[in-house]
């Protein structure tokens, strides 16, 4: 349908790249144009990258990119699963296979790319399979149930996402590349073996340099393995054809349109093609500067280009795009920027190797001492601050830039000011400086805010608090050691021996006695209230929902339950080490089935009941207190689970009761309040299938007592946990716990973990042994006081606040409504249970 | 202002409303440094009282994840501005104009600041 007076864009394949177009021409030109979208595929555009977490449960609901309430705001017209089989350029209509002839003013290609499968016998058989839609993984998922051994054909980024997908499976798997190394395009030789030994760490059978010469078949037909090049037999079931992309550029080329060498539809710096009416983006075109690019970045870069371009507005072009990639593949980190196989003339090579950790680092330097590129693989970390250094000089000798931390003296430099930091965005160093010295921006959001670093992929925002950091330094305004602008000049380890040594029992005293310049008589914020409310609550000063303690809390705390995102809030019982009677989870069943809860078992060995309102809480605790269940704290920075392995009551294997132990811990330390949340596990052998060196605080049996692990964390920066003592008993064992988690409360920072503490600790874990253990300090008898005051005066919150009316009476909607739940918390449905209404106006646009 | 307790137990707190002023609590519901959220004319209005006593009522929608939720945040100051910070995640407004300290925009596209109302105890 074409409307009189608009422009007629017509967009021929709705990938991410089209999707994109779209979002950015209805900004510049909404009301001018009028879009039809021709899909081949049948639903509308999803998010292609992310495609492997479809294995995890992703659905194609959340992957996808453009919402129907996008398409009817935007009056798009699309039309799925009808792909256009012609061009006539001189008419100016498109023919789809349906026979659908549609006219365009404009016309914009982007049909992306087809996955190359070599034509081998038996590479159409029953169990061969491609790698790029929900409809390729929908049917290898099919596939993999009933097989035992999968194969894939490359070994290139796509190839071991397949790889990683299989044996997430439990398919028994094998990578065939032809090159003679992983990610042949990205790495080079060293880093192709490093990464090598890690895949096949993780179970992967790799086979390199070594091509495919037929699939093999069974009697009926299907798929039982492969011959590869060497004249070698591999046994399989399923074969995934993983070996490349090539642009689909058949509908211009047929139109006559001119297409590169190796294929792709030539377009120049503003899209166009030789026909000034058709445009062509994405993996489909072979850019200006000759390359098809197969990444999304480049390819929302010229979706950006060819918008604006229709929409009138100006645009530099797309030129070419950097093609660095920092990647988790099958949890190993690979970064490749820049001239990464050192291709310039007369360049060097500076490169660390180290088999055995798994790490590779390479830096690229020019003959004139500039950094060209590089290829990290097994540590990433530096990619960060390698990339923006790219292209100029480097500040310090390259070597200490690839050695490992503990190998050399800590680097410490200057990027320069043209630098790129923000690659998203295109900002450098001298811009950010600039926000802070002349645009008075004193902390990251306020230079986020200005210079709009940071705001896109978020990869950079480290680096960019650094250089907020130093520069505020340089001019000579201190960034606060203090927690915040009200406590300036106490961290939260300070606030805590002044609450603790003056007695002190309220907020108001604490900020009007010792608050920065200004504070006295005042509020407080967000950060100083909860964390004194934390320290109070250490401190074992009453019940956190009493008083002035009341208005201090988040509003988790607050409310005794986590806030989730419609609003609603979820209920955590508390199920001590993971044990639970058939009663129990039949009460727990009962409870949720009757308020409508949705519930899941959460990766802390406990269930969580969602979508309670606020009014519901009461209710709802009301029947969990009477069946003996209590606070799971879930809600607060406290002792969240101490998980457990089965032990030695049923497990062959087991050497100690780790139930019975993780029990016992998790009810010493329930209610806990402590700077950041705690968590716990116990094994009962060195098999450790509680994970307890991943937690704070983890135990593993031996035959002769327990081993006590600390300073474990999952979550973003991993860390596993240090041994503290070997083979203690169990009373020795519990004491040292005591003491380690009150030196924590103690000294920790607002929000840090035990692992970061640990970390940083001067001394290191000799220094936490002689405070804890030796009791170097004299503090330990103070540190078994606190305890024991905590489990003293230790009481259920819940069942605290349901005795009591006033502590009751907050949980309500509106005040002014009592009995009214909020009319705003909507559920759907799915897979049989509820799933919160998201607000319709907030269709957030696809970055 | 500080008042003591016995006159405050007694008054209610009022909202100008498109038709005239309605009282929604009473001031002894509001914990200082803490809101509640109240419904007047099909909206959801969040009111706060601060430590030294002063109301404010705005709009009880975040825009950040759009859930009526400020009700549920912390009441704080940024230098002398008294402000709320939204409990989902936590950019601060300022209480009196309902304007956002942290950013422009929702995720939306719209302006994040919050709608006001005028409110007084009686
Ligand atoms: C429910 C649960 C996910 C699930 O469905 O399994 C979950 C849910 C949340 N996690 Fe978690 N985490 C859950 C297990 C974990 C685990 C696994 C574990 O405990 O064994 C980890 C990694 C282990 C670790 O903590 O070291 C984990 C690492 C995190 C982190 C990262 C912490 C870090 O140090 O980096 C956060 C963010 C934070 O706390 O700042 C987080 C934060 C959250 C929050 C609180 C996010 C939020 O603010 O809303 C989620 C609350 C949802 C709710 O309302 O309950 N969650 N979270 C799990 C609850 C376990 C329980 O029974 O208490
Ligand atoms: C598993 C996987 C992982 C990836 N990971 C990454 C990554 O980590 N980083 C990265 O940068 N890139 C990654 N990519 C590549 C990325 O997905 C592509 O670069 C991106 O999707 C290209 O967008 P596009 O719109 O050009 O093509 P596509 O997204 O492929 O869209 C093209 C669309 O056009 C349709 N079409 C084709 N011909 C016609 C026709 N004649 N009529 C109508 N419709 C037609 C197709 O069916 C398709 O829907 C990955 C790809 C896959 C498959
Ligand atoms: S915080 Fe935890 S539960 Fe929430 S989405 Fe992230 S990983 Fe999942
Ligand atoms: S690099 Fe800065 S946000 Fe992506």
């Amino acid at each position: 349908m074409s409307d009189v007076g608009k422009t007629n864009v017509v967009l021929v394949g709705h990938g991410m790249v089209g999707q994109r177009f779209v979002e950015a021409l209805v900004e510049q030109a909404g009301g001018r144009v009028a879009v039809t979208v021709l899909a081949e595929e049948p639903r509308r555009a999803y998010d292609r990258v992310h495609l492997t977490s479809w294995f995890s449960g992703t659905t194609a609901e959340e992957l996808s990119l453009c919402s129907a309430e996008f398409a009817r705001q935007h009056q798009m017209d699309i039309r799925l699963g009808d792909p256009v089989e012609a061009i006539d350029r001189i008419g100016r209509t498109v023919t789809t296979r349906a026979g659908r002839s549609v006219p365009y003013d404009v016309l914009v290609l982007a049909t992306g790319s087809y996955p190359f499968v070599p034509p081998v016998p038996g590479h159409d058989a029953d169990g061969c399979f491609v790698y790029r839609t929900i409809e390729d993984v929908e049917a290898i998922e099919a596939a993999a149930r009933g097989a035992r051994v999968g194969a894939v054909v490359g070994g290139g980024l796509l190839g071991l996402e397949a790889a990683g997908a299989l044996t997430a499976m439990g398919l028994e798997t094998h990578v065939v590349e032809f090159a003679p190394r992983l990610m042949a395009i990205q790495v080079d030789d060293g880093g192709g073996e490093v990464l090598r030994r890690k895949v096949e760490e993780l179970g992967v059978t790799v086979h390199t340099g070594a091509g495919t010469q037929a699939v093999t078949t069974g009697a009926d037909g299907r798929v039982s393995g492969m011959t590869l090049s060497d004249g070698s037999e591999l046994a399989a079931d399923l074969v995934v054809f993983s070996a490349g992309v090539r642009p689909r550029d058949q509908l211009a080329r047929a139109a006559g349109l001119a297409v590169g060498e190796r294929g792709g539809i030539v377009v120049d710096e503003r899209c166009r093609t030789a026909d000034p009416h058709i445009l062509a983006i994405g993996e489909c075109a072979l850019a200006a500067d000759g390359r098809v690019y197969g990444l999304v970045a480049p390819g929302y870069a010229m979706a950006e280009v060819a918008a604006a371009e229709i929409g009138g507005a100006g645009t530099d072009g797309f030129t070419g795009a950097d093609l660095s990639t920092k990647l988790k593949l099958l949890g190993v980190e690979v970064a490749s920027f820049g001239d990464a196989h050192g291709a310039a003339e007369g360049c060097v090579e500076v490169l660390y190797s180290n088999t055995r950790a798994g790490v590779y680092k390479k830096l690229v330097i020019g003959a004139d001492g500039r950094l060209l590129g590089g290829v990290l693989v097994g540590d990433a970390e530096a990619y960060g601050t390698l990339r923006p250094l790219t292209g100029g000089a480097l500040p310090v000798p390259a070597e200490q830039l690839v050695l490992p931390a503990s190998m050399g003296a800590p680097v410490r430099f200057e990027l320069p000011d043209q630098a790129v930091v923000c690659s998203c965005h295109a900002v450098t160093k001298a811009v950010i400086r600039n926000a802070v010295t002349t645009h008075d921006c004193l902390d990251l959001p306020a230079v986020k805010k200005c210079t709009k670093a940071g705001t896109g992929c978020g990869s950079c925002v480290k680096l960019i608090g650094s250089i907020v950091t130093e520069e505020l330094a340089a001019a000579g305004i201190e960034s606060m050691r203090g927690l915040c602008e009200h406590f300036a000049e106490h961290t939260r380890a300070e606030l805590y021996e002044i609450v603790r040594v003056k007695g002190i029992t309220s907020f108001t005293r604490l900020i009007d006695e010792h608050g920065s310049t200004g504070a006295p008589g005042g509020d407080g914020c967000d950060v100083c209230k909860p964390t004194v409310g934390s320290i109070l609550a250490s401190l074992a000063q009453g019940h956190i929902l009493d008083g002035e303690q009341a208005a201090l809390q988040d509003t988790n705390d607050h409310f005794l339950a986590n806030i989730q995102r419609n609003g609603s809030y979820s209920v955590v019982p508390r199920i001590p080490g993971g044990e639970i009677t058939p009663e129990g989870l039949i009460t727990i069943g009962e409870i949720a089935r009757d308020f409508g809860l949705y519930t899941k078992i959460t990766g802390g060995q406990r269930i969580d009941l969602f979508g309670a309102t606020v009014d519901q809480l009461p209710q709802i605790w009301k029947r969990l207190v009477a069946a003996g269940f209590e606070s799971g704290h879930a809600y607060g920075k406290a002792l969240r689970t101490v998980k457990s392995c089965v032990g030695e009551s049923w497990c062959r294997y087991g050497v100690q009761d780790s139930v019975g132990l993780a029990i016992e811990l998790e009810l010493r330390y329930r209610g806990l309040r402590s700077p950041h949340k705690l968590k716990s596990a116990v094994s009962g052998c060195a098999r450790e299938c509680a994970e307890a060196q991943s937690k704070d605080f983890g135990v593993i049996a031996t035959a002769e007592g327990w081993n006590l692990y600390v300073g474990g964390n999952g979550g973003m920066t991993p860390r596993h946990a240090d041994l503290l003592a070997s083979d203690l008993d169990r009373d020795t064992l519990i004491r040292t716990i005591d003491r380690f988690l009150m030196f924590y409360i103690r000294t920790a920072d607002r929000l840090e973990r035990t692992a970061s503490w640990v970390e940083r600790m001067e001394g290191g874990l000799d220094h936490l042994r002689a405070v804890i253990i030796d009791d170097s300090l004299g503090i330990c008898a103070d540190l078994d006081e606190l305890m024991d005051r905590h489990i003293g005066t230790y009481r259920d919150e819940w069942a605290e606040t349901l005795a009591d009316p006033d502590r009751v009476r907050r949980f309500v909607s509106f005040v002014n409504a009592p009995g009214i739940p909020d009319p705003t918390v909507r559920f759907t449905a799915e897979r049989d249970q509820i799933k919160p209404v998201l607000f319709e106006k907030l269709e957030v646009r696809g970055r | 202002m500080t008042t003591s307790i016995e006159s405050t137990t007694t008054l209610t707190v009022e909202i100008a409303g498109e038709t005239g002023w309605m009282p929604v609590c009473s001031y002894a519901d509001l914990v200082p440094g803490r809101g509640v959220a109240v419904l007047i004319e099909g909206h959801q209005v969040a009111v706060f009282r601060d430590r030294a006593g002063r109301l404010y009522a705005l709009a009880n929608r975040d825009p950040f994840s759009g859930a009526y939720v400020m009700s549920r945040g912390i009441v704080g100051q940024r230098g002398e501005v008294p402000t709320i910070a939204s409990p989902m995640y936590k950019q601060v407004f300022d209480l009196r104009t309902g304007e956002c300290l942290d950013e422009d925009e929702g995720p939306d596209g719209d302006p994040a600041a919050l709608r006001t109302w005028a409110v007084r105890t009686r």
